[in-house]
């Protein structure tokens, strides 16, 4: 997936900027106002786009990884950290408005709701993920070490998810996480704000792609001074 | 079949082991024990509470003493070279993954078969045979990915604090439906209203052996 | 027997192998003598198809480790300069072990010969963490040889031994037969010290930096002459 080639030059960031300008708009100045929450509602558009987002990372993680065994580290290895780092950084935005979110209408911090909680538990596979890439020793294996656990960390978020549900419902908890009911015009703003997400999501991977590749380049320089790639 | 008299030579070849220097048995079972007892004090479990809280602290137990069996499995492969030497028998790498499984199920299984009576005593709860099923199946799920993962942590640095790291967010779903299928059985709820959760730990069970089984061959692999 | 042609092998950035050629014939000795960091061990995984090569091809007892791993294995008997031994276990249960493992038919018999012939029959039921550095050697060597190897891969196998048991280790390995089976057996040594590769009649090689400096052949099969060469591959190595 050699997404420097495919997007050219500074078009995905000027369509990313672009894209997110509009979603602010949306959501601060043209979403209407909810009628029960009032405009704490608003967090509820960037709270949806960047859990989504979150988990977009961890698909992109997996195959990633499956490549990385499959065809041997290379550039998917680079693929695979980064999008962990980026998906990491969007999970953690997810949670913390998540529970914004959960204060403002049910009073608190936090619920045991299955979203919440898997998003939890997906925090702590991309945090184990990166302690067990500084944690590996050996620079051959850590590429397909840290890809063999994206693998099963990928596979365990859903029956995560199925477990915490059905406990929940053992457990039912007061505060039930319920369904806004969004008009049109709220409807857009969600939309929007999801694809500005997305949006970002692809700017920063590209980003740290570079970065991932100039460090790359650096320690090959550094090993054979003037000497081949 | 070759793969199968490797795969229990594997088995016996640990089994000696331990027999030798009963490092790993001894240490799970008192480590359990402890936990045990460390809940109860601190949790104040009087008769109608012990119940609600009784089966959490088994599985507590029985997972953070498994966790030390595991976190041995390949490490003292690795200190005495003889990680090289398995890889060097003409065997499906797939065949050390399961001997190794094996093994830690056999010495989990050892300690649990201690824990759980000691546990139904101190807490008075009734003795139902299905959950000598659910600790089989929990303890299954959690050993083949605790042994898939315990190859992965041989070369990592701070080996022991790297497993529970890695192995807790995955493994939850067992927890979660161990903890559940022995609360129903213990307070005697209806086989329909647990079912799903024996259809969990089953399910669970089946898709990591397999991507377990799949997975093994590159962690070990140079 | 082994043939290995423009083999390479990298770990991240550092090259270990940078086109290793050589070969050796069938119940040929040939050691490869290089400094620390040349390479040797590195490229004995890749002939044991412990390790996976980079590039170029390799193809032990007729078969190529990667693609016919366990046939390899089969035929291939390993040195480390560790033991693979487990230190808990008594000499015999370590053969009886592996012996398992490798499939080794009439186990028990084929055990019992061996300790004999590596002077432990006495010490069997000892655990090898009572065993000298020398006979943890013996009992390696005898490990290596269970399920009667056409290849044999020593790495470093005089490590940690001392005049003794090198003396011993030398006979062991200038009878080419080298114990039961009574054929002849390819060796391929690797060891960082000139005089060890020199006290063989075999070929010697020099493995320096990830290649082969030189092969020895007919012409300059004295040791001094070897000696020689051998400096010079060293000193041409420092100054790249």
């Amino acid at each position: 997936m050699r997404l420097r080639r495919i997007i050219p030059g500074h078009l995905l960031t000027i369509v990313s900027a672009l894209f997110m300008a509009v979603a602010l708009v949306f959501t601060f100045l043209i979403a209407p106002r909810e009628a029960v929450m009032g405009d704490v509602q608003r967090i509820f558009y960037f709270h949806v786009a960047a859990a989504w987002t979150g988990y977009l990372a961890l698909v992109v993680a997996f195959l990633a990884s499956v490549l990385c065994l499959t065809r041997g580290p290379g550039r998917w290895d680079g693929l695979a950290l980064s999008s962990v780092e980026i998906g990491l950084v969007f999970v953690t935005e997810g949670i913390v408005s998540g529970s914004i979110w959960a204060k403002a209408a049910w009073g608190v911090w936090w619920t045991w709701d299955p979203r919440l909680t898997t998003s939890a538990v997906l925090w702590l596979i991309y945090a184990s993920y990166l302690t067990l890439r500084k944690a590996v020793q050996e620079e051959s294996r850590r590429a397909r070490i840290a890809a063999v656990y994206a693998v099963m960390g990928f596979a365990a978020v859903p029956i995560n998810f199925m477990a915490i549900r059905w406990w929940r419902t053992v457990h039912p908890v007061v505060l039930e996480s319920s369904g806004l009911h969004l008009g049109p015009t709220m409807l857009a703003t969600l939309v929007l704000s999801v694809v500005a997400f997305t949006l970002l999501y692809f700017t920063l991977l590209r980003l740290r792609l570079r970065l991932q590749d100039a460090g790359d380049r650096i320690e090959s320089l550094m090993r054979c001074p003037g000497g081949v790639s | 079949m070759q793969s199968l008299r490797g795969l229990w030579a594997i088995v016996r070849k640990d089994l000696a082991l331990e027999r030798r220097s009963q490092e790993a048995v001894s240490s799970m079972f008192i480590f359990g024990l402890l936990v045990i007892l460390v809940f109860s004090f601190s949790l104040d479990l009087r008769a109608e509470s012990a119940v609600q809280a009784a089966p959490g602290v088994l599985w507590v137990a029985f997972t953070f003493a498994g966790m030390l069996g595991l976190s041995r499995s390949f490490i003292r492969e690795r200190d005495q070279g003889c990680l090289d030497g398995l890889l060097l028998c003409p065997v499906d790498r797939s065949v050390i993954y399961f001997g190794k499984l094996v093994s830690n199920l056999v010495f989990m299984f050892v300690c649990e078969a201690i824990i759980l009576p000691l546990f139904v005593a101190l807490f008075n709860l009734p003795f139902r045979p299905a959950l000598l099923a659910v600790v089989v199946l929990g303890t299954l799920g959690f050993a083949a990915v605790g042994t898939l993962f315990s190859a992965l942590t041989v070369h990592t640095r701070a080996r022991e604090v790297m497993l529970p790291v890695l192995l807790f967010p995955v493994v939850m779903p067992v927890i979660i439906a161990a903890v559940r299928l022995t609360a129903g059985l213990l307070d005697g709820s209806p086989w329909a209203e647990i079912m799903q959760w024996m259809r969990l730990l089953v399910g669970f069970d089946v898709i990591f052996l397999a991507l377990c089984y799949m997975c093994f061959e590159y962690v070990v692999e140079e | 027997m082994i043939e290995v042609c423009d083999l390479e092998k990298s770990f991240g950035v550092r090259q270990a192998l940078r086109g290793v050629s050589f070969s050796v014939g069938e119940g040929e000795l040939l050691a490869l003598v290089g400094p620390n960091g040349a390479g040797k061990t590195t490229l004995q995984r890749i002939l044991a198809a412990l390790s996976k090569p980079g590039g170029g091809s390799v193809r032990v007892a007729g078969f190529d480790p990667v693609v016919d791993a366990q046939e390899v294995r089969r035929r291939v008997g390993f040195l480390s300069h560790r033991p693979l031994l487990y230190e808990d276990l008594s000499g015999e249960e370590n053969l009886l072990f592996y012996g398992r493992m490798y499939g080794v038919a009439n186990l028990s018999q084929r055990t019992t010969s061996l300790l004999a012939r590596a002077g432990l029959a006495n010490r069997r039921d000892d655990l090898v963490r009572t065993y000298s550095r020398g006979m943890k050697q013996r009992l390696a060597i005898a490990r290596a040889l269970l399920h009667d190897p056409a290849v044999l891969l020593l790495d470093e196998p005089y490590a940690g031994l001392d005049r003794r048991a090198a003396e011993r280790l030398d006979a062991a390995l200038s009878d080419p037969v080298v114990t039961l089976g009574g054929r002849p057996r390819t060796v391929l040594m690797t060891t960082y010290n000139l005089e060890h590769g020199l006290s063989h009649s075999g070929r010697v090689a020099f493995l320096v930096a990830g290649t082969i400096a030189h092969e020895t052949g007919d012409e300059d099969r004295h040791p001094d002459r070897t000696r020689e060469l051998y400096e010079a591959a060293l000193a041409g190595q420092g100054e790249r």
